[in-house]
């Protein structure tokens, strides 16, 4: 039912390609205008490349590209040029615009003594147009519509502004040190499920976008921009771009057996490993595109009139997170990185059929300590392998003592 | 998702610290309708929501009944609430007792402190089809004599020829004749045949703990043996994260789960 919802088809409306020259791209965010979209795409903000609203493709990050690693991300002039989108994910991904950081959910007004009556929230919300959404965002979006739109539960806030939002995907031509969307099928090519995927070619005095078209809403796009149909070579020329951006994705998860290599390790002395270096900060979760946990808070006005609950993104780091009466359940710091990791790699899959992550890297980069994701599953089987091998002689030793 | 208006129509001090709140909707008359072992969640205005389990008969859906121990700032509020106060419901949520699978067993239900607040909706099923069951033995510890909960519901079902009542206190009081000892102690002398019962536990994690492990010694499968698990619980439905114990959210895969399914999460610690 999803699928029939939102999930545009998986084969491309029109085979056909299109070309959209960058000196014209200001007109696609016209068009989205006056079909009354709200843009939302990349632009520097702190120096670092985040999903905002933007009006004008002089606020893009022109020239821009970045430079990630574990614990580290760095906006830098890109040699190549003026592009638009040589650079892969920031801090921020498109959930916070599905599934906003905070939220009111509803009102309630008191009516006389002891009594109240609660108000639905009426939100009104813009129709999104998501510009430069990455294949393993694509997936992202995916992935939390199955948490948020399942058959047992449909959650309106998400639903109101998923079902209008456009997708404009984004095929990555200059993957950065944390990507490993390779490893998951994730990327870095667009595949499905956006509604016009471009592939920004520059260089040899040529800028343009190639243009898919994956619905009919695309379709429309295309056709009132007048777009017209790419030829051979200029599709080869995006394909050798995005070819090359996947031979340059280096960092891999091996998938193989992996709900079952966390659920054997759950008693695993690797988490405490971890524990001396993590810091339980959460940016992990804040900054990882399917999290979904989050908290409720209640709030009330200085005359205790009106109380209302907002919804805030919350994270399995905090020690509150898991606290009934008395105490919480996950106090150490081993047993909450055991949970983030293991949900996201194993239990995830128990709960919503599919890997919880999407290997675009974020948490890798924003992990103040450079913890990363894929060393640490790296580890994890590197503990089993010794196990598994014959005993060294001291542990013999150790056994006949 | 919204709370719907439920006016208070009792508050009963069950023992010094806890109590249970009658309640019926505000709305209108529309009716209820719950399994015995599902929850609630209950907010109080300005103050917040909580789960709470359904204390009340099944079969009466005019009434809505939540025991609950004052221990944190929602349930100390819901404490102060008087007659005629509205409080927020949400649900009813979460996974019932096995109370259709035990017919033509014996049924052992095994309950510590606060936690006979959601088996009570089990019993009054039970009881009002006593004839699909075999023996009922029902096993409550309390802390000391006068935190037990429900004490004239439980004399008047120890009067009944047809239900086994247990009781047992951890400390005992000046004028306590009765059992004194943690709830396992009375497995192992209860009346009921291991190999067909079926066993419905709640209380403290660590009582369960103890207890599954004395009802596997008496000869009860793990695959008969129920628990009803508690964490911490935002949403009801799945999607806030909080209740998650291994691959599960307690409060729709749970809070009542069949032992042999959780088992290896449930013996590991910080899950």
């Amino acid at each position: 039912m999803l699928e029939e919802l939102f999930m545009p088809q998986s084969e491309a409306v029109s085979e056909k390609r299109f070309i959209l020259p960058a000196g014209q791209f200001q007109r696609l965010f016209d068009a989205l205008h006056q079909r009354g979209y709200q843009t939302i795409a990349p632009t520097l903000l702190d120096d670092a490349i985040v999903y905002e609203p933007v009006d004008s493709v002089s606020e893009l990050p022109i020239g821009l590209t970045d430079e990630q690693r574990a614990g580290a991300y760095r906006v830098k002039r890109n040699p190549e040029g003026r592009t638009f989108f040589r650079y892969t994910v920031g801090p921020r991904s498109w959930k916070r615009y599905l599934y906003p950081p905070r939220q009111r959910l509803w009102q309630a007004e008191r009516n006389g003594d002891g009594r109240f009556h609660v108000l639905a929230e009426q939100e009104d919300v813009p129709r999104y147009a998501f510009i430069g959404v990455r294949a393993c965002e694509l997936s992202a979006i995916q992935i939390q519509d199955r948490v948020f739109l399942s058959e047992q539960y449909q959650d309106e806030h998400y639903r109101l502004r998923r079902e209008n939002a456009l997708l404009i995907a984004v095929n990555c031509t200059a993957p950065s040190g944390v990507c490993f969307c390779t490893s998951l099928g994730t990327g870095p090519r667009v595949r499905d499920s956006f509604d016009l995927a471009l592939t920004e070619v520059f260089g040899n005095n040529e800028h343009f976008f190639l243009v898919e078209v994956g619905t009919e809403r695309g379709a429309s796009l295309v056709e009132e921009l007048g777009l017209p149909v790419a030829a051979d070579q200029q599709c080869q020329m995006a394909e050798a771009l995005i070819d090359s951006a996947e031979q340059r994705i280096l960092k891999r998860l091996d998938t193989s057996d992996l709900k079952e290599l966390l659920y054997r390790n759950l008693d695993s002395p690797h988490w405490e490993e971890v524990a001396k270096r993590c810091l339980t900060c959460s940016n992990c979760t804040m900054v990882c595109p399917t999290c979904f946990c989050h908290t409720v808070e209640d709030v009330t006005n200085l005359q205790g009139t009106v109380a209302e609950r907002w919804r805030q993104w919350d994270s399995c780091f905090h020690v509150d997170f898991s606290y009934i009466h008395g105490s919480a359940v996950r106090i150490s710091e081993a047993s909450r990185y055991r949970q983030w990791i293991t949900h996201k790699l194993a239990s995830w899959q128990d709960q919503f059929g599919v890997i919880g992550c999407v290997g675009c890297g974020r948490c890798i980069t924003w992990c103040p300590v450079g913890i990363d994701i894929t060393e640490e599953v790296r580890a994890l089987r590197r503990r089993e392998g010794s196990r598994a091998a014959p005993a060294s002689p001291k542990e013999e030793n150790h056994a006949n003592a | 998702m919204i709370p719907c208006p439920f006016r208070i129509r009792t508050v009963r001090r069950e023992t010094q610290d806890t109590f249970t709140l009658e309640l019926e909707p505000a709305g209108g008359s529309e009716r209820f309708a719950f399994k015995p072992g599902q929850f609630n969640m209950l907010y109080v205005f300005g103050v917040g929501e909580i789960p709470i389990s359904i204390s009340g008969d099944p079969a009466n859906a005019g009434v809505l009944m939540h025991t609950t121990r004052e221990v944190g700032t929602v349930t100390k509020a819901m404490g102060r609430l008087k007659r005629g106060d509205i409080i927020g419901v949400r649900g009813p949520f979460g996974t019932p007792w096995p109370v259709q699978e035990a017919e033509g067993a014996d049924v052992v239900i095994v309950a510590g402190g606060i936690g006979l607040a959601p088996l009570r909706p089990a019993l009054y099923h039970m009881l009002a089809h006593r004839d699909r069951y075999e023996k009922i033995v029902l096993l409550y510890g309390a802390r000391t004599p006068s935190d037990i909960l429900y004490r004239r519901e439980l004399q008047r079902w120890r009067a009944q020829f047809d239900l086994e009542v247990h009781i047992t206190v951890d400390r005992a009081m000046s004028g306590w004749r009765g059992n004194v000892g943690v709830v396992t102690s009375l497995i192992p002398r209860a009346p009921f045949d291991p190999r067909s019962a079926v066993a419905l536990v709640c209380g403290p994690e660590i009582m369960m703990r103890f207890t599954v492990l004395e009802l596997q010694r008496r000869g009860v499968l793990p695959s008969q043996i129920y628990i009803s698990m508690e964490r911490n619980m935002k949403c009801g439905v799945g999607i806030c994260g909080h209740c998650q114990l291994g691959h599960c959210f307690v409060c729709k895969d749970g809070p009542v789960f069949r032992y042999d399914r959780i088992e290896h999460l449930f013996e590991r610690r910080e899950i």
